[in-house]
């Protein structure tokens, strides 16, 4: 082996990687472009070339030349109508560095997928058509690539072949983005006119535009210095796994973020406020002196403190931000609109956290960048929102360390992604949000009614006989001498939530409210009816999450659609069949039967009394009629 | 690789953080999961990396390896070494419905074959484990359809993958969250290419079967492509004789599903130096990609790796 070749595979090991997207309009010619770099780096092998000659004669679109779209065009369906649906990643490299791209789609259905190549990317190529200039889909995509923490852009003016390699043209088009995304914060911007077709200002300057000066595409992304100055920041590693091989080893594995760390310095445990000292950074190769932002790691401390996955060490000194309520910026990535007080998860580090959104502060027009008044989000559109956790959770701004400031939305019920948020400030300090510890406790309070306080949550179709059943369950209760209170839309809308209507997000918040209040009467010791629509899965979900475990019983009164429509107590299936009455459960707006209910009352078949008796024999059998304290008696 | 530069990571830093990155929220997050281990370069290297996520701990997983009992010997005795070496939990299946039926890839042809003995012996083993994630080794650069697939693969009940209908995957933020039955495929790998796997391999000395290094062995011509002869039962053509030949694999599977290239690069360096010049691709040996041009997206979507 001689040494020339050894030197040069040392070289490659050791060169730096760049991740970049490219984005754009649809036609924009994306796929060509990325076709483009991996044909005239070399990276295509014969067999691939070969593939591609028989591809493109079958669906190209580029005559008889090589149509380079079909090489990073994946999945048949994307080959069948000649777009891209998803995001692929290709690889190539040169002398200098390596390259990982993103290509994403232009259409903006699947601009959930664009985000997600984004987000991964140090640097983005927006290209144009030098024909047509600047388009929608350019803001939308410069906004959204701002938003989610990329720095750097260059604007790729193609097919300028196709405009006689026109420097006016060029200039024009330049000038216009140049404008549009002042307000966006690029750290560096280059524009660079080409042909990704023919290969002019890819590899190299073109003879066809001597007007323009600048480094060709390749060149300058073999230059560009994105360096993150992640080192530089305050030190903070996200805990992913507690390592615990025996008795005698606790170490906390996970990858630093940002900034440094060394044996001896002293890290705080962002959750509890606990200070201690590093004591070992441990790896497979030995133990480090230092380790710096990007290794993955393990390290063992001083004391013996608490610390579990979710957790964040941080710098002693700058420490993360701590609370339960947070202003945040949202990519809503699903078909079904993100509702305030809807619960959902967030992941946020290694933390995944129960979450709902308090208030859509306002959503951003992605043409005009406008601030716009919005009850909801909806597929695609971005938003400021103010963000309330279960538990106090910690975090950096997205602008300062964006690894612990970002965070995904999940749908409690579907597990899908359906939201991408970027932490901007903390809204208050969970320090100053602790409960008052009560000396009067629920426990207390119970006992001294001899009860175990309970929800017992009814739903249903509109005329399924919640109410009826509820209020003689109530009845027997009262009768038994137990101490209940009754919620219902009748008591509740007139009053407490007399501001809300029949819309997805006012339904949502009119059931957020009732859960609370009915936790509250559990907590004052009560056994509580509820009787509500409350169509949505989630927000029975909710409700139930809001208090311990036994103390929520869903109660379902299935009862068919026809049975109750010809009911109809008060007449409001006839008006929404009339189109008198919008969003009317069961007609135009769905109900979302319980798959597991404590109780299930077939409502079509059995009388009120039954049921009613089948309710009050649940909580019989299961103990809720008597309290603890009762069954100490029995035993005496 | 314990050296690090102060300013900036390389580009094989970069990925093995990342890979160890995804292979710890895999332990973390879910409740049984395993690895996909196919003895070949890519799950070497998947190894070593699961060896240094959890160091001084034992990975908290088992691999299992879905035996076609068509594989090349030496992967198998390869295959039984590291695990004794490491310490590691092996799980090996076999679909013995299709052992029985003699299914093998002469009689029945590869899709069928593959059908049969990894794609429902896959499903088979995951379902019988009741796993809710596996670790495979791919690459996104090894095929196109794989170009497309997150870190984190949502698989149905049936194992099915669904492409046009994927999680979005922002950040390092995988969401793993799946139902019961439910089950999600994982690539660490997912961002290297072949030649930072072979770098990779020869900076940490990874042990990798000697099928991968130029040696002499019985070959015959199928189709343009050079199939080695492993044992008694492959089936020879009229006239056909096995010709000794200087040869190495790019790629390892099933024997009689693997082409061999000549070479005679007998070290790691070597075979850098080779790839750095190689005018084909690694799949081009593999000759069940070749069955129609979106099958290894159907191979997927059936619930194949």
């Amino acid at each position: 082996m001689n040494v020339a070749p050894l030197t040069e595979l040392f070289a490659t090991e050791s060169k730096s990687l760049l991740r970049f997207l490219t984005c754009g309009s649809v036609d924009d010619g994306k796929s060509t472009l990325i076709g483009r770099l991996l044909y005239d780096t070399k990276l295509l092998f014969d067999d691939q070339i070969a593939t591609l000659a028989k591809d493109s004669r079958k669906h190209g679109t580029a005559g008889d030349e090589l149509d380079f779209a079909l090489l990073v065009d994946g999945l048949a369906a994307e080959r069948e109508q000649g777009i891209t649906i998803d995001v692929a990643y290709r690889f190539f490299n040169t002398e200098r560095r390596k390259f990982i791209v993103a290509d994403t789609p232009g259409h903006e259905q699947y601009t959930r997928n664009m985000a997600t190549g984004a987000s991964n990317s140090d640097l983005a190529v927006i290209l144009v058509d030098a024909r047509q200039g600047l388009l929608t889909q350019t803001r939308r995509h410069s906004f959204i690539v701002s938003l989610l923490g990329i720095r750097h852009v260059v604007l790729a003016v193609n097919k300028i072949d196709l405009v006689e390699f026109s420097q006016s043209r060029f200039d024009n088009i330049v000038a216009d983005y140049t404008k549009l995304i002042a307000p966006l914060g690029f750290e560096s911007f280059q524009a660079v006119p080409l042909s990704a077709r023919y290969g002019d200002n890819i590899m190299s300057r073109s003879a066809n535009t001597p007007w323009y000066q600048g480094p060709a595409l390749v060149e300058y992304l073999e230059n560009v210095d994105v360096a993150e100055k992640a080192i530089a920041r305050p030190f903070r590693l996200p805990v992913q796994w507690v390592n615990r091989p025996n008795l005698d080893f606790r170490g906390f594995s996970g990858t630093i973020v940002s900034g440094s760390v060394r044996p001896g310095d002293s890290v705080v445990v962002a959750g509890s406020g606990r200070t201690t000292h590093v004591k070992s950074i441990v790896t497979r190769d030995g133990d480090l002196a230092e380790a710096v932002a990007g290794q993955a790691i393990t390290v063992t401390l001083e004391d013996e403190v608490d610390v579990s996955r979710g957790d964040i060490l941080a710098d002693a000194v700058h420490r993360p931000e701590r609370a339960d309520q947070f202003a945040a910026q949202i990519i809503w990535m699903h078909d079904e609109p993100l509702l305030p007080g809807r619960p959902y998860l967030i992941k946020m580090g290694t933390r995944t956290v129960g979450a709902t959104f308090t208030e859509i502060k306002h959503k951003v027009d992605v043409n005009t960048f406008q601030q716009l008044a919005a009850k909801t989000l909806t597929l695609n559109e971005v938003g400021v929102v103010n963000v309330a956790s279960r538990d106090a959770v910690s975090f950096d701004a997205f602008g300062d360390v964006p690894e612990t400031g970002a965070f995904i939305v999940i749908d409690r019920l579907s597990n899908q992604t359906v939201g991408a948020g970027m932490v901007q400030f903390a809204l208050r300090r969970a320090t100053n949000v602790h409960w008052q510890a009560l000396d009067v406790s629920k426990e207390a309070r119970a006992t001294l009614k001899h009860q175990r306080p309970a929800v017992l949550w009814f739903t249903g179709l509109s005329g399924s006989g919640k109410s009826t059943v509820a209020s003689l369950v109530e009845k027997k209760l009262y009768a038994a001498g137990r101490h209940t209170y009754m919620l219902d839309g009748d008591n509740v809308r007139h009053g407490l939530n007399k501001d809300l209507g029949f819309t997805d997000v006012d339904r949502v918040e009119n059931i957020r409210r009732v859960a609370e209040v009915a936790r509250l009467f559990v907590d004052a010791g009560l056994v509580v009816l509820v009787s509500f629509i409350s169509p949505f899965k989630a927000d029975r979900q909710m409700a139930r999450e809001l208090l311990s475990a036994g103390e929520f019983i869903e109660v379902f009164v299935d009862t068919p659609l026809e049975v109750a429509e010809k009911r109809d107590p008060k007449g409001l299936y006839k008006k929404a069949r009339q189109g008198l009455l919008a969003n009317f459960t069961g007609i135009d707006s769905p109900y979302e039967a319980p798959e597991k209910p404590e109780i299930l009352l077939s409502g079509g078949e059995k009388s009120a009394e039954e049921l009613a008796e089948q309710v009050f024999n649940y909580l019989s059998e299961r103990n809720y009629l008597h309290s603890d304290e009762d069954a100490g008696d029995w035993t005496i | 690789m314990p050296n690090v530069s102060p300013n900036r990571l390389t580009h094989l830093q970069r990925l093995e953080s990342e890979s160890i990155f995804i292979l710890r929220e895999v332990a973390a997050e879910f409740r049984n999961p395993v690895m996909l281990y196919s003895i070949g370069k890519d799950s070497a290297v998947m190894l070593h990396l699961a060896m240094k996520a959890f160091h001084p701990s034992k990975p908290p997983f088992p691999l299992l390896h879905v035996d076609t009992t068509w594989k090349f010997r030496e992967m198998i005795a390869f295959r039984d070494e590291m695990a004794k070496t490491l310490g590691f939990d092996l799980l090996v299946h076999t679909n013995q419905e299709g052992l029985a039926q003699g299914i093998n890839p002469f009689d029945h042809g590869s899709s069928l074959y593959t059908n049969v003995m990894k794609t429902d012996a896959l499903k088979e083993a995951l379902t019988r484990h009741g796993f809710d994630a596996a670790f495979g080794g791919a690459r996104r650069d090894e095929e196109k359809s794989r170009a497309k697939e997150r870190v984190f693969s949502f698989r149905t009940a049936n194992h099915g993958w669904d492409p046009k209908n994927q999680r979005p995957e922002l950040w390092n933020l995988y969401n793993a969250r799946v139902k019961p039955g439910e089950s999600i495929r994982v690539f660490p790998l997912s961002n290297w290419t072949e030649l930072d796997i072979w770098q990779y391999i020869l900076a940490e000395r990874i042990p990798i079967v000697p099928l991968y290094f130029a040696a002499k062995r019985p070959i015959v011509w199928r189709d343009g492509q050079m199939i080695m002869v492993d044992d008694a039962r492959m089936p020879l053509l009229p006239g056909e004789t096995p010709e000794l030949r200087m040869i190495r694999f790019r790629t390892l599977g099933c024997y009689p599903l693997t082409a061999a290239i000549d070479s005679t690069a007998a070290t790691l360096e070597d075979i850098v130096q080779e790839m750095l010049v190689a005018r084909t691709s690694e799949r081009s040996g593999r000759l069940i990609d070749h069955d129609d041009a979106a099958s290894m997206e159907k191979k997927k979507r059936e619930g194949y790796f």
